[in-house]
């Protein structure tokens, strides 16, 4: 597989990132420091480049009802300019990818897929919606992401010049009250330097935040125009090392680790994505009404104390001793940067899944003692 | 600032001070061990250290710490055998020293050891372990 490169590659080298290989992908896993990139996004902001992540249009008369036999939600219940967070499921239930779902028009819709997974995406929207009147096109290589995340970013982004609402002659005041009102999971049609760019108020890190989607050639000048602005507010590029720490903190699903084909999305606590409510038949549905037996395991959170970690793949025990049993498995752990202590998220036995619960991760041959907590781990002040 | 030239390495991302000296801070036959700069940027930010108590016996190629950061875990393993004679305690309360000065305030144990092993790396030789 040849190494793909993200437009703003040039940028991160010069900044002198740390590089790491996601999914075919050279992207930045830190610039300096992580830590210091994950404080940035808690208390001001931090500035990524997810330009990996691949982006998929539905557009046509049938886009809506074909996307609803295709996976898990109702997007045709979506209106224009908003986002809903969905999956796409096997037949048997299990979940392909965790997806962000635009509605962009009438009769378009922008799908936003993980790396690892957007051509297989791009071939299963291709199968399923064929009986419908409408086209999927791959449009992951014509298209860069950036996010700005943290509690400065709608001031970052209203003072970086250059933008305005698409058709409205780049009125930067119009631009400024859209994203302004703009609630979460909302998106705008808007313009940088007069190129196309779609300001969606979504994120994967648990502060307030906007992604950008814009085309390669314009990544480079919005990316240095929102470090400029941002500069000010202490703004700082922030790279998948700090990404997954904040997701982590946030309690949000990473596909690979919490999300897997063997995964029905009760299990990890997304049942209420699949709308089994809807009127028609879809992808998986049958296998979702049944559900996961019932001893299925169930995604927790975990905290400790002290500072070692459980990571992914380290085994969960009832006890401490040599005689307990193994009850659960954990799939993302760190020591949280943000709360000071070790968190988890895990899977584990129903009957070991209660709020409370102690449970012990062995880490390295040592058993720790964690406790099972509700999830998120952290949440912003409103 | 400590000159790299004067440090041995090993393949495992350790250095070694060797200096028979005492007024560097290290007793006759004593040696420093800590991880590289080019192992700290790879762990990245340091945020735990397991080491080695005082006393500790130990060989040359085996396990004696761990250095875990955000995102992953790291092996000490002793360059040298020996006794542990002190261990960096203000390192273990600020593991990010490993980061900021590696070569320096972070190192992690000094070792009283009988002979040097004659197999440790120049830095001329680490550097193309690292390709750097």
């Amino acid at each position: 597989m040849t190494e793909r490169l993200s437009p703003l590659d040039a940028i991160h080298r010069a900044a002198g990132a740390t590089f790491t290989d996601f999914a075919g992908w050279q992207m930045p896993v830190r610039y300096s420091s992580d830590l210091a990139e994950h404080k940035a996004v808690r208390t001001t902001a931090g500035l990524f480049d997810l330009s990996h992540m691949g982006e998929i249009v539905v557009v046509g008369p049938e886009a809506d009802r074909a996307l609803d036999y295709a996976l898990a939600g109702k997007l045709s219940a979506s209106v224009e300019g908003q986002a809903k967070y969905t999956l796409l499921l096997a037949r048997h239930g299990g979940v392909i990818d965790d997806l962000v779902v635009y509605r962009t028009g009438a009769d378009r819709y922008l799908v936003v897929a993980n790396a690892a997974n957007a051509e297989h995406v791009a071939d299963e929207l291709r199968a399923r919606t064929a009986p419908f009147d409408c086209e999927v096109f791959d449009e992951s290589d014509d298209v860069a992401l950036i996010a700005v995340q943290g509690p400065k970013a709608l001031e970052i982004l209203t003072t970086t010049p250059g933008f305005g609402l698409q058709g409205d002659g780049n009125d930067h005041d119009d631009f400024v009250h859209a994203v302004t009102g703009m609630k979460y999971y909302r998106a705008v049609a808007a313009e940088y330097a007069e190129q196309p760019v779609l300001v969606a108020r979504t994120g994967y890190t648990g502060e307030d935040g906007f992604e950008l989607y814009v085309s390669p050639d314009q990544a480079p000048a919005l990316w240095e125009a929102l470090a400029e602005a941002g500069e000010p507010h202490g703004i700082v590029p922030a790279g998948l090392a700090s990404r997954d720490t904040l997701r982590l903190e946030a309690g949000m699903p990473l596909y690979g680790h919490e999300l897997t084909r063997d995964t029905f999305p009760a299990q990890a606590g997304l049942g209420r994505v699949v709308a089994l409510g809807k009127e028609v038949d879809f992808v998986g549905r049958a296998a979702s009404e049944e559900g996961p037996a019932p001893d299925a395991p169930v995604l927790v959170g975990l905290v400790s104390e002290g500072r070692r970690a459980g990571r992914a793949g380290y085994a969960l025990f009832d006890g401490e001793g040599a005689d307990a049993s193994e009850v659960g498995v954990i799939t993302s752990g760190a020591l949280s940067p943000t709360l000071g202590h070790p968190i988890a998220m895990a899977y584990v036995a129903p009957r070991h899944a209660a709020t409370g619960t102690t449970l012990y991760v062995d880490v390295r041959g040592t058993r720790i003692a964690a406790s099972v907590v509700d999830l998120p781990f952290y949440r912003r002040a409103k | 600032m400590t000159d790299l030239n004067d440090l041995k390495y090993t393949s495992d991302h350790e250095w070694v001070l060797i200096d028979e000296d005492p007024a560097e801070g290290v007793d006759a036959g004593g040696v420093v061990v800590g991880i590289t700069a080019y192992a700290a940027d790879k762990l990245g930010d340091v945020v735990f250290l397991e080491l080695p108590e005082v006393g500790t016996a130990v060989a040359a190629g085996e396990v004696v710490g761990e250095i875990e950061s955000t995102k992953s875990v790291g092996e000490l393993i002793s360059p040298v055998d020996g006794t542990v004679t002190e261990v960096n305690e203000r390192a273990v309360e600020e593991p990010e020293l490993l980061n900021s000065d590696p070569f320096g305030d972070g190192w992690l144990i000094k070792v009283m050891v009988a002979e040097v092993p004659g197999d440790l790396l120049s830095l001329e030789q680490y550097r193309e372990v690292t390709g750097e």
